[in-house]
This record gives C-alpha cells, structure tokens and sequence, in this order.
C-alpha cells in the first residue's frame, strides 16, 4: 500500500511543489479518533472565530493544521485544552470531545483535561527556575513528585526531548541561559514529564532558527511513537514533512479540509486550498 | 565624471544639523540642573541634620566651630543617647534615651507590616490573578482613593473609630470573652473598657494606644502594597501563566509558584516603600498612638514614636539652641539613617532578585 502511495507522490511532486514522505512506518488507526470536535464553534465576544469544525484526530499520529493568520487554527488548538477559558470573552458551541468525553461538559474539570493535554508554545516559555525544576514542575503542581523517581523522570523527559546531552551537567543552572532551540526543548520536556496522551503544538519552530528548528521536527517525528501530536503551523513545508494528517482551515474559521498529508499537498480537492498551497492565497 | 571633488555620502558634519545640537545641548542642561535640584536638597537636608545633632552631642554646632571657633563639650553622650530607656530631653530633671522613641516607631512599623504586607499581597494576588477584568477595573480605583486619602484624616478615623470602638473591643473581648460584640460600642468605653483594660493590663484604654497606632497606619499603607505588588504581577508575562495552566496547574499554583517568584522583587519593593512609609508617618500615628514614651509591648498602652516626639517638640515652647531643642536634630538624623538604611535595603534586594528572575 505505501509503494503505491510512494509512486503517486513523485508523479505529482512536479504540481505541487512539494515533497512529501507518506512511508512513516505508521499504519493508519482505525480506530475511533482521540480527539474529536462535532460542529465546533467558538466566538471571542460577537466574532466567530471557528464555524462547525467537525474533525476526527487520530491517535499516535502527526496532525498539522495549517492556514492563513486569523484561520482559527490556535483557537482550535486552545479549545482542546480549554486554554480558551483564560480568555473571558471566549464562548464555545458545539462538543469537543476526548476519548469519547465532551471536554465542555459541566462535570468536566479542565485541570485535570490539561494534565493528560500538554501544550508547547509559540515562544518558548521556560519558568524563571533551573532547567530541573522546568522539569519537574508538572509532576510537582500534579502531586505526583512523591509517586514517581523524580530525578529518573525528569532524566527520561529531558531524554525525550533530545536535551539531556547538553543539559545533563548543569540541571540547576536556570533555563532562562539556554538558547532559544535548547529552550523550547525544555519546553517539550516539560510537557512531556507528565506523560500526557496528547502534545498540542502551537507554531512551536515559528521563533527558532533553522537548524533548532529541525530539530523540533526530528523530535516531534519521535514523540509520535507515545503521543497524539497536534501542531499548529505557519510552514507547509514542515506540515509537509512532519505530519500524517493535515487539516486545513481558511479564513474565517472553517475547516476546508482534512485528509491524509499526501493527499492534501498532492491531490487536495478544495480549489482554495490548492491555491493556499501553492501559494496564490494567503 | 570627475574623482578630485569628492561628495561624500553627506554623513560628514556640516552646519545644517548646528540648531539641532544646539538646542539638544540646551535641553540637556535644563534636564541635568533638575536633576540636579533633587541632588542638592538631600545633601542639604543631610548637613543640616548631622551640623544640628553634633550640637546636641557636643554643644556647639560643626559650622560654629569651624566658622566661629567654638569648641566642643559633652552634653549628652552616646551612651546615655543610645541605652537610655528614658526619654524626655525637656523635663525638669532630663533624661536622652532615645529607646523608648525608636521602639515606638520600630513597633509601629513592625506591627503595620504585619497587618499591611499579608493583606496587602493576598489582595494584591486577587486583583491580578483570580479577579475578572471587570471586578479589576472597579476596585482598584477604589484602592488608589484609599492611598490619596490625607494622613490627618486616617488620625481622625482612628481616634473616632479605631481605638474607642476596635481596640476599647479587643480589650473587652479578651477580659471577657462571653461579652457579645455590643460590648465593645463605643459609649460604653468610660465605664466599661477603661476600668477593665486597666484591671487587666494595667493601663487605661485611653485616648492613645500603640494598637491603634498599628492599625491605622497598616490600614493606609495596604493600598502601597497592593497596587505595587499587583504592577509586580501584571508584568509577569503571561506565556509563564499559560505555561504553567497547559501543564494543569490550579489558579493558587500559578500564583504562588509562578507569579509570586517572578514578581517577587517589585512586591519587595512595595513592601520596603510601605515599611518606610511607616516609619515616616507622623499625623495619623500621632493622633492614634499618641505623645507617651514608654518602652512597653502593652498594645493598648500610649507610645511615641520618634515623629510623634519631632511634631510634639517642634511646636513647643523650648528656645531654639537649647539641648532640648537640638534634640530634634539628632533624632531627625536617625529618622533619616533608619529610612536611608530602607531605601538602600531595598536596592539590594531588588538587584539580588532581578539577577535570579529576568
């Protein structure tokens, strides 16, 4: 199946431009997506900024979302961790649900959503503490630091984020002294130290430099083998290279399109996402 | 095209650009004497104190001995100055124990930081972390009203309110605690509290007490603290915030653990400038605590503190040259060495915290 995915590919390279790698050696999931969203709304005051998005976000698996600036692809983000509460204006329609659960349920307690959700920023945001303390700080504030071997996991996460290498010798030292590439690693440590089910992304490279950059990708192409990413992206090249699904969201908060990456920057059957894509749009 | 006349790129100086740094000039000469006005007052201000309390040690005034040729001689020592614990430069058999003084004021400031900095900061924390825009923006106009109202005013509040009604209160609760609150209304106070209080502690629940004195100035300097420290928290940037909420934290964890440290230098700054503030304030301690030195931790006892002694002194009736007059000199300095101490303090503080929290 994937030699015949191959082949469409360079047959249609030339149309696009773009190359994608469909053979990650993951097979698609059938299974019930763990994210869901059924005619999700969500308005900041009397704007919309989502229209009945109705999306299915597979397990284990790379999910980009890409579109032009205001499409509504970080409000979609924050709505699946309900970071969308911070903002009073913010109001949500319609469900989204994890593992079967719509998050915006009234029984729902959106701590305890957001310790199994992590989240890597734009910019990276290390606490004011030592690179270990960043670490450890999700299974601290989770009460868990008593449960677990905390220097073990705060080694294993930083491991995880391909950081340990050049950190290991100085834990104490803040995170505030590390490189902007070497921070947002610490970052993904941190989101990962709880071991969440899913690590939503939000232009997680858009403030780095190239080859920090590439290293996020290589990471995030890793973390994939025990997370569901969900990476919001300015860079289709990089939703191009890293992601199995890709889903498309165009001005005015509506969800065009969402199909295999391939597909997409191949073959995509929406005009306008044809045109964002090749760049007459957006 | 010729090469010997040479047009440079019109970087190099000319006269065009002459007003310009001609009036630049005479703008930053206006600045720097301003600058200057603040400089000058201080080191003024300080002569003026150290010459006058040299007088109050040695008899005769620095710029008298130097200018005049006078010469020194004991009148009160160091010793008596600092150990003393009787202070009363003006009466008939005098007695130069600045303790009873500097008590009064180091446990009215004390007392105030205890009521102002928890209050202070937990208000504070709630207006910039758990209160909703709307909520913010109408209380914290009302706590900036609280920080403009004029001391003398906080002086009438508490000798109106505070000391016959809370603390003639607190006397009779703790004599006795299965009184009801109605107890503790104010006209009730002349027979009631007075011969109580003096039962119990010995002393009468007078017009003044060290209590009050805390109170009311711990009462005006919560709106330094608050407004100060929640300035501190606003400009935590909220991508910590958010940092810390995506890894699911609760409202009091980001508050205690991530907004507190990072502010944590401008919340000490609100405190420093409060606990200096206490110490400085005279009307209001004035009026609630009042013009006895007495070296006693009796809350519901009269103190003064070293202001209440500079007002009561500097609208007496002593001639100006006399011991007791240079008195207000010499503790004037030591006001300003206290406050000075603060300020420098407080620089030190904030330097250390800011290396740790960028």
């Amino acid at each position: 199946m994937s030699s015949e995915m191959t082949d469409t590919t360079d047959e249609t390279l030339i149309e696009t431009g773009f190359s994608v790698e469909t053979d990650r050696g993951r097979e698609p999931t059938d299974a019930e997506g763990i994210v869901r969203s059924e005619d999700l709304s969500v308005y900041y005051g009397n704007e919309r900024a989502l229209e009945d998005v109705t999306i299915e976000i597979p397990e284990n698996q790379v999910t980009a979302i890409i579109g032009p600036s205001g499409c509504g692809k970080s409000t979609f983000l924050r709505s699946i961790n309900r970071m969308n509460d911070r903002i009073e204006s913010c109001t949500v329609e319609g469900e989204l649900t994890f593992h079967g659960k719509n998050v915006y349920d009234d029984d729902v307690d959106p701590v305890a959503l957001r310790r199994k959700i992590g989240q890597v920023f734009q910019a990276p945001n290390p606490f004011p503490k030592s690179i270990y303390d960043n670490v450890a700080y999700g299974l601290r504030i989770q009460g868990r630091a008593d449960e677990v071997d905390l220097d073990d996991a705060v080694e294993r996460a930083l491991k995880g984020a391909a950081l340990w290498d050049e950190v290991e010798d100085k834990l104490d030292e803040s995170g505030l002294d590390l490189s902007g590439g070497q921070q947002q690693r610490l970052c993904i440590a941190r989101a990962i130290a709880p071991d969440p089910e899913v690590i939503l992304m939000d232009e997680p490279t858009s403030a780095l430099d190239p080859v920090a950059a590439s290293k996020i990708e290589d990471l995030i192409d890793e973390l994939v083998e025990e997370y569901s990413v969900i990476i919001v992206t300015h860079n289709m090249q990089q939703a191009a290279r890293i992601s199995d699904k890709t889903a498309v969201f165009l001005t005015g908060g509506e969800l065009v399109e969402f199909d295999d990456t391939a597909r997409i920057f191949e073959n995509p059957k929406d005009d306008r996402v044809e045109d964002y894509i090749t760049g007459k749009f957006g | 095209m010729s090469t010997d006349t040479k047009s440079g790129p019109g970087i190099s100086g000319d006269d065009t650009l002459e007003d310009a740094h001609k009036s630049n000039d005479r703008v930053r000469r206006i600045f720097f004497a301003c600058a200057t006005i603040t400089v000058v007052t201080t080191v003024a201000i300080f002569l003026v104190l150290f010459d006058n309390a040299a007088s109050y040690f040695f008899g005769a005034r620095l710029s008298e001995v130097l200018l005049s040729g006078d010469t020194f001689s004991r009148t009160v020592s160091f010793t008596e100055f600092f150990t003393g614990t009787r202070w009363a430069p003006d009466h008939s058999t005098p007695a130069h124990g600045v303790l009873p003084i500097v008590w009064g004021t180091l446990a009215i400031t004390i007392g105030a930081g205890l009521v102002s900095i928890p209050i202070g900061t937990a208000t504070a924390l709630y207006l910039s972390e758990y209160a909703s825009t709307g909520t913010r923006n109408k209380l914290k106009p009302v706590l900036e009203v609280l920080a403009g109202i004029p001391t003398i005013v906080y002086g009438y509040f508490a000798v109106s309110f505070l000391t016959p009604v809370l603390v003639g209160g607190i006397a009779t609760n703790v004599i006795n605690p299965a009184g009801g609150l109605l107890d503790s209304i104010s006209h009730l106070a002349p027979f009631v509290l007075d011969p109580a209080a003096e039962w119990m502690m010995g002393v009468r629940v007078g017009r003044y007490s060290l209590l009050a004195g805390v109170l009311v100035v711990g009462t005006m300097t919560i709106p330094m603290v608050s407004s100060i420290s929640e300035d501190a928290m606003q400009a935590v940037p909220d991508e910590l915030r958010n940092g810390a909420y995506a890894l699911g934290a609760t409202k009091y964890q980001v508050s205690i653990r991530i907004v507190l440290p990072a502010a944590v230098s401008g919340i000490f700054a609100s405190y420093i400038l409060a606990l200096s503030r206490a110490i400085g304030e005279t009307m209001a301690v004035t009026l609630a605590a009042g013009f006895n030195a007495n070296l006693t931790a009796n809350p519901f006892a009269e103190i003064m503190t070293m202001t209440a002694y500079l007002v009561s002194m500097a609208r007496g009736t002593s001639a100006v040259g006399t011991v007791e007059y240079q008195s207000l000199f010499a503790v004037g300095l030591l006001l300003f060495l206290m406050t000075l101490t603060m300020n420098l303090l407080n620089d030190r503080l904030k330097q250390r915290f800011q290396e740790e929290y960028r």
